[in-house]
């Protein structure tokens, strides 16, 4: 009998491809996949309009996760071949990036696609993540965390340098004051200029529609069903715990 | 009507070659250069990172100088080396260049474990900053190991086994099996530092 057992598990390790089966990723349901269960639906809207205006605006693509589990992993081993996996960012230009936070493991990382490591600097990833986001999720505040994040990480890609510097200066200054007075004003933006028209035009909510449409093009979203563009990830970013 | 026949012949013997992979090989073997160039690439970039690293704790903690040197001589070391063009090929050049890369990691987390004890080193703003270049660096040569191995093993598989070891025969007879790194090196510890707390 145990003979048997250890052939069948011969046969099934020789079947599993090595190194490869280990991780189930989470499907990649929108820009925002929330699998911890941890954000408000208001929190999800807004992110999803905030991160779908940054695409039309950069074509970066963007996109927020929150795991149930890191299955034994560390953030940065499982980051890197999430992003992969998923093929966040536009092919050639591997301008992908994630926000990965982890609750059950108490971790947090923004993983940086290839082409926008010289955007988002690991010093200036490493600065918003101790800045911005863990102050929050120390009060166990998940919503604020992630939109302080996706919030700042859009204003930097949309080329804000002041942001950019403020946030390397990591240490001198703590937890610096919410920029609660420009936040809100560019979501409001975002929304009215990308986002509305769309819907204007397309004439209405016609209900998400599910899957990967977008007839090849990549991250068009048309009408809700997104999918990454094939970018790749090398590593970049930075990590934090709580 | 012959040279439509021997034409045809000559298209068809091209698709079939093509279905069965004739040019997988070299495809296999570009994908492990790039790969290479990635993890000595990652290696350079943590090199380069290493002068201002040194200057900065010097400015706060001269007395360990000990710990400079030792990351100083790595870093000389492990730039110095000539790596040699078959070094893929060459077990002894990878497993130099490897040592040498080894002890470079361990001298220099040697060297930000004890700049823990310096609270002032600490809170200064380039030291901050190359911490996190450097454990972001860290974290890419273990993601370019990893991919070097992962290709290096597809490559020699490809090399080892049926119609991979026919077609290489035939038509690529010097390829030669890559060594591979021994293991990927612990991206879990990266040479770690908390701060701010």
């Amino acid at each position: 009998m145990r003979a048997f057992a250890v052939a069948v598990f011969i046969v099934i390790a020789g079947i599993l491809p090595a190194g490869a089966a280990e991780i189930a990723f989470p499907a990649l349901s929108g820009r925002v996949v929330d699998q911890a269960n941890i954000l408000s639906s208001q929190t999800k809207q807004n992110l999803t309009a905030t991160l779908e205006g940054l695409e039309k605006a950069t074509t970066n693509q963007m996109v927020v996760v929150t795991l149930a589990s890191l299955q034994g992993q560390a953030i940065e081993d499982y980051g890197y071949q999430l992003g992969r996996s998923w093929g966040i960012g536009r092919a050639g230009k591997n301008n992908g990036v994630l926000l990965i936070v982890a609750p059950k493991e108490r971790g947090v990382r923004i993983e940086v696609g290839y082409g926008l490591e010289g955007t988002i600097t690991d010093a200036l990833a490493r600065g918003l993540i101790e800045q911005e986001i863990l102050p929050r999720f120390r009060d166990n505040d998940y919503d604020g965390g992630v939109r302080a994040g996706v919030t700042t990480l859009t204003q930097i890609m949309m080329g804000d340098a002041k942001t950019a510097s403020r946030l390397t200066e990591v240490g001198t200054r703590k937890v610096a004051p919410t920029d609660g007075n420009w936040t809100w004003p560019l979501i409001l933006f975002i929304v009215m200029f990308f986002v509305l028209p769309r819907f204007v035009r397309g004439g209405g909510f016609r209900g998400r529609r599910l899957g990967g449409i977008g007839g090849g093009g990549f991250g068009r979203s048309s009408g809700g069903g997104f999918r990454g563009g094939g970018g790749s990830f090398g590593g970049g970013g930075a990590s934090g715990r709580w | 009507m012959s040279r439509i026949t021997k034409f045809l012949a000559v298209a068809v013997t091209g698709l079939l070659l093509a279905a069965c992979g004739v040019n997988e090989v070299p495809k296999l073997d570009e994908e492990v250069n790039a790969a290479w160039s990635q993890v000595e690439n990652q290696y350079q970039r943590r090199a380069d990172l290493i002068p201002n690293l040194v200057e900065t704790v010097k400015g706060y903690a001269a007395q360990e100088r000990e710990t400079l040197t030792a990351v100083v001589e790595a870093r000389a070391q492990a730039t110095q080396m000539k790596i040699p063009a078959d070094i893929l090929t060459n077990r002894a050049a990878l497993d130099q260049f490897e040592k040498l890369q080894a002890s470079m990691t361990s001298a220099l987390s040697r060297l930000l474990v004890v700049s823990e004890r310096y609270p002032e080193l600490k809170s200064n703003q380039s030291f901050l900053s190359l911490q996190s270049q450097l454990e972001g660096t860290e974290n890419r040569i273990a993601v370019a190991r990893r991919d070097y191995i992962e290709a290096v093993r597809k490559y020699n598989t490809e090399l080892r086994t049926i119609p991979g070891r026919w077609i290489a025969a035939i038509f690529y007879p010097d390829p030669k099996v890559k060594e591979n790194l021994r293991a990927p090196e612990g991206s879990s510890t990266p040479p770690r530092v908390n701060f701010g707390k």
